[in-house]
Parts: C-alpha cells; structure tokens; sequence
C-alpha cells in the first residue's frame, strides 16, 4: 500500500513540530530539575559548601538506581504517575513527564561532574571574601562551569531526541510515532527515509547550537 | 591586630589524627608585616586559614581587632572575612570574570552601588598598575599580573589586614619581587597590617619586621627579623638563613687558603650601628696584626647594617689574643674550624 504524499507532508512537519516540542520542553524542566539536582549533590559532598551526609547519600542512591533503567522501561514503568499526574498517557505532552524524570537524573549527573572540575582554590577565595553558600552557587559554582556545562546538556539533548522517539512508539506522537505507523507497519521505506533525515538534521542542529553557545562562553 | 591564644587544629582523616597546628600563641601588631616561615607541611596554611576562620581551631582563642572570633555567628563571620583581604599561591581569580569584574566581584558582595564599584575598582586598578588590562580575562595575564589582580581584589572593600599564602611561590624571581615591593606599598601607603607565610627566608628578609618560624605545627622561634637573622637559635632557622646567605667559603677556595699557610679562621659578626665603625682596623692597627679578609658580606635587614666577615690574623701570638678579647667588647668573633666545610 502506498502512502499518499499530499496528506503525509503535513503529517510529517505536524510530527516535526510535536518532536521538538518534546525535546524543548524536557530540555527546560529537565535542566531546571538537574541542575537543582546537581548542585545540591555537589554542594552537599564531604568538605564543600554545603556538606550534608544524609541528602548526598540519598540523592546519588536515587540516582543510580533510576540512571541504568532503560528508557523503554522507564517509560512503561512510570505510566500511572503519569495518568496521575498529566491526566493520560498518551501525546505528547504524556512523552513529556517520563522524559523530564530521566533526562533530570542524566543531567544532575552531568552538572555535579562538571562542577567538581571547578578548582576548589576559586569556591575558597570567595569564600573568604564572605560569599555565603547560596551567592557561592550563583556567582561562582554556575558561572565558572557555565561553558562545559552547555556542552553537556547538548549531550544529552541529542539523548533527548533519542528518547522522544522512542515514546512515540507508545504513543508519544512525534515522529516516532510516524516512523512506527507507517515505516514499521506498513513497511514504507520511503517514510523511514525521511524520518531518519530529519532526525538526522534536528541532532546536527542541536549540537551545531550547543558548540556555538558554549565557545562563546569559553572565549576559544 | 591578630592574636593567637595557645591555638591547635587537628585534622580527622578516618581514625588517622593530624595535628596540623600545635599550641601556638602569636600576636601580630597593627602596621607590621609578620612572616611565618616553615618548610612545606609545617601547618602555615592551617595557621592562616584560621585567621578568617575557613578551618576553626579545635581549641584555643583567636583575637581578630580585639574580638573573639570564636563567638561569632555565620554572618559575623562574613563580615569578618570582608574586613581581611587574602591572596593565594595559584591567584585562585574567577575566569568567568574580567580583571574588572573580578575586583569587583567583593564590591558587589558589600552591596555597593554599581557607580561606587566602577570608580573603586579603576582606582585599585591604578594603585596595582593594571589600568589596561581591566577588559582582559586572567587566562590572558602572566602569574605576575595574576597576582596584582589577587591583591587588588583582596584590597577592594579596603580591609584592615592581608593575609598571604604564599603569595609569590608560583612566580619566577624578578615577578617576586615586584610583588613584594606592591605589598610593602600596601602596608606602607594604606596602613595595612600584612600577615604571610612562606618557604622561602627571602621573602622574609625582604619585606617583614618580624617572623615566626614553625615546625611540626609549632612556633620554634619568634622575633624581630634582625635578630632571627643575626642570633637564630634553631637549626630549623639556621638552614633558612643559609639559604639566603652563603656565610662560608667554598671548599677549594678554603684549600687554597690554608695552602697558603692559614691556619686559624675567625667569623666577625657586626650587628647595626657598628656595622659601619671601622671596628677591625682600628684594634688590629693598636696591636700591629694585619687583618686578612677571606670572606664576607655586610647587607641590610630592616635598615640596619648586618655583617659576616671571615677573618684571619696574621702577627705575634699574644698580640693577636689581644685583638679577639678587644674585639669581643664590640663585635662577636668565633673561631671557624676550617675543616667542618
Ligand atoms: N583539610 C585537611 N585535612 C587533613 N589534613 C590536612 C588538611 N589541611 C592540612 N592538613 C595537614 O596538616 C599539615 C599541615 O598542612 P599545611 O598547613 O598545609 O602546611 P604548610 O602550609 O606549612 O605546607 C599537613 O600534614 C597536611 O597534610
Ligand atoms: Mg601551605
């Protein structure tokens, strides 16, 4: 059966758009969430800022435990507190809640190691100066990891794009979702090809976008 | 200024204890600069880190401008650091931040109005000598003007003290010195009492009235440079002071010395004012001995004439007797054993 392109066009730009929404808006409340995240394992470690046993321990337990679930699985496991919390586990919108719970403990991951590389030297002299912990956060911790840090969360956004696909399968929508219904399906080589090109071009924009920001902010 | 009241930290590394600082009383007069010396472990860094309270002593007292640091709450203790100004060994400047921003970054931590920062941080930038340099980023600046940046921003909310950890360790000789002569600025021109630490007694000779030298954790000695300088009663100290003055011959030029029939070798220390009285041929001419200077050095410490001479006698043997007891109402003199070197 063939598929019939005048109607499939718009499909397949609807499907773009619902993709890159996904990816959007997991990369913002992901971001918003890890780097939270982040920060407080960083600041809460043996000798730092904020040092607290209890809240270190128990962040990094969550998060190896929720890191190494496969996405797929995640995804399936975490349904009812989607239902729950977004109403139903299907769109885009239902993608969106799995994605930001994984793509937070991905990115936590990524801003404590970031940070770490911060030399210690620069957290002490303001320190010295009578920075208190929420201003070493804001004005030294963020700014001086900043450039990496971008670098990162492009990592994981080309992840993202990764994982948007994939909730498509099961009813995510996106181009996912197209890829599924008629690549796999009905098994039209045509409309694989053309998902996989536009997949393609979204990751080479997204890392095109990330290494601009970041070499920017690291003057090289 | 700053005073240290029998103070001793001790680190906890699982059930291993270190004890960095042991029992230590200091006290650092307004105005001057104090230096402490020790070899690399001694616990200087833990010394000064107390001052600012970045470690806090697991006893003893320290007395900041007459408060008892011990007793502040957190926000004390901020306010406390903002009034003492520290520079680092690795500079430790933000490299997110221009050399503008970085002076400014302590400004804006005082809450001070943007237009108050943008003339005090051009007015540090002239007193350090970097005007031109307010746009650049510290990758773009030597060690040197690294250290300026430090000192300026350490400057900015105008405290009434500057601690230094080893502030010119990472910088080549000639850096060191201007660094120095920037410091001695500071406590001359602004009135800032300065309190370092180093390895090297240089630094120490250079800049500092008084010094404490530390070992494992405790001040072994402590006095004015002068007289550690002139009468150091540690071997500890003694090998600091060589490392700065070489007081002894080499072993060939000693040789030669002796092959030329010397046989006794006499140090002469003149101390200040004598220094520059012409002790030596004055009693050797009343007692008709030549005098054979075979090495020596005369320096200033602190303003004051230092000298190391090593001497032999030539004459009759009673006359000579003569001119070391005369001498010793003036100068110090001991006999060299030629051999130890
Ligand atoms: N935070 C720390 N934890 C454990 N041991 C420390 C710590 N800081 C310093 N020490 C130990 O205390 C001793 C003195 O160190 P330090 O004050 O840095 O000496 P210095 O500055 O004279 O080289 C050393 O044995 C060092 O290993
Ligand atoms: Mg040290």
């Amino acid at each position: 059966m063939k598929v019939d392109w005048s109607t499939f066009w718009p499909r397949i730009v609807e499907s773009t758009g619902e993709t890159i929404l996904m990816v959007i808006m997991t990369l913002i409340f992901g971001s918003i969430l890890g780097i939270t995240i982040g920060l407080l394992l960083f600041v809460t470690r043996t000798g730092n800022i904020l040092e607290n046993k209890i809240v270190f321990t128990l962040l990094n337990i969550l998060i190896n435990i929720i890191r190494p679930i496969p996405f797929i699985i995640f995804l399936v496991a975490i349904s009812p507190l989607t239902r729950a919390v977004v109403g139903t586990t299907i769109g885009t919108w239902a993608a969106i809640f799995p994605m930001t719970i994984a793509a937070s403990f991905g990115i936590a991951r990524v801003v404590e190691n970031n940070l770490v590389s911060i030399d210690s030297g620069v957290i002490e002299a303001a320190k010295a100066m009578g920075a208190s912990p929420l201003r070493i956060i804001f004005t030294v911790l963020i700014p001086e990891a900043l450039g990496p840090l971008i670098l990162g969360l492009t990592f994981v956004t080309v992840s993202l794009i990764d994982f948007s696909a994939m909730a498509g399968t099961v009813g995510g929508g996106g181009l996912g979702h197209v890829a599924m219904t008629y690549g796999y399906q009905r098994f039209d080589g045509s409309v694989m090809l053309v998902t996989v090109i536009i997949l393609i071009v979204l990751v080479q924009i997204a890392q095109w976008i990330g290494n601009t920001l970041s070499r920017k902010i690291m003057r090289r | 200024m700053i005073e240290f009241r029998n103070i001793s930290k001790t680190f906890k590394i699982g059930n291993r204890e270190v004890n960095a600082v042991n029992n230590v009383s200091l006290s650092i007069e307004q105005g001057e600069i104090f230096g402490i010396i020790g070899f690399s472990g001694a616990g200087k860094s833990t010394l000064l880190r107390l001052v600012n309270l970045l470690e806090n002593p697991t006893s003893g007292e320290i007395h900041v401008k007459g408060v008892n640091i011990g007793s502040l709450s957190q926000k004390e203790v901020r306010k406390l650091r903002s009034g003492i100004g520290m520079i680092f060994q690795n500079f430790n400047l933000f490299g997110s931040r221009t050399v503008a921003g970085n002076i400014a970054y302590p400004l804006k931590l005082a809450g001070v109005p943007k237009k108050e920062i943008n003339e005090r941080v051009n007015e540090l930038l002239s007193f350090v000598g970097l005007t031109d340099k307010a746009k650049d980023f510290p990758e773009q600046l030597s060690g040197g003007q690294k250290q300026r940046v430090g000192i300026a921003r350490a400057l900015a909310t105008s405290p009434d003290i500057l601690i230094c950890d080893e502030a010119t360790s990472a910088l080549d000789p000639d850096t060191t010195g201007e660094i120095l002569r920037l410091l001695k600025k500071v406590n001359k021109e602004l009135g800032i009492t300065i309190l370092l630490i180093t390895h090297e007694m240089h630094v120490i000779q250079e800049i500092c009235d008084r010094v404490a030298v530390m070992e494992n954790g405790e001040v072994i000695e402590s006095d004015s440079v002068f007289n550690v300088f002139t009468n150091p009663t540690h071997l500890t100290t003694q090998r600091f002071i060589q490392s700065v003055q070489q007081d002894r011959p080499s072993a060939t030029l000693l040789e030669e010395w002796r092959k030329k029939g010397g046989k006794h070798l006499y140090r002469v220390i003149f101390k200040g004012e004598i220094a520059s009285d012409p002790v030596l041929s004055r009693v050797t001419r009343k007692f008709d001995v030549d005098v054979n200077i075979v090495y020596g050095s005369v320096r200033e410490l602190q303003e004051k004439l230092y000298g190391n001479l090593l001497v032999s006698f030539v004459g009759q043997e009673e006359n000579i007797s003569s001119v070391l007891s005369e001498l010793k109402q003036d100068v110090t003199v001991e006999e060299v054993k030629v051999n130890e070197g």
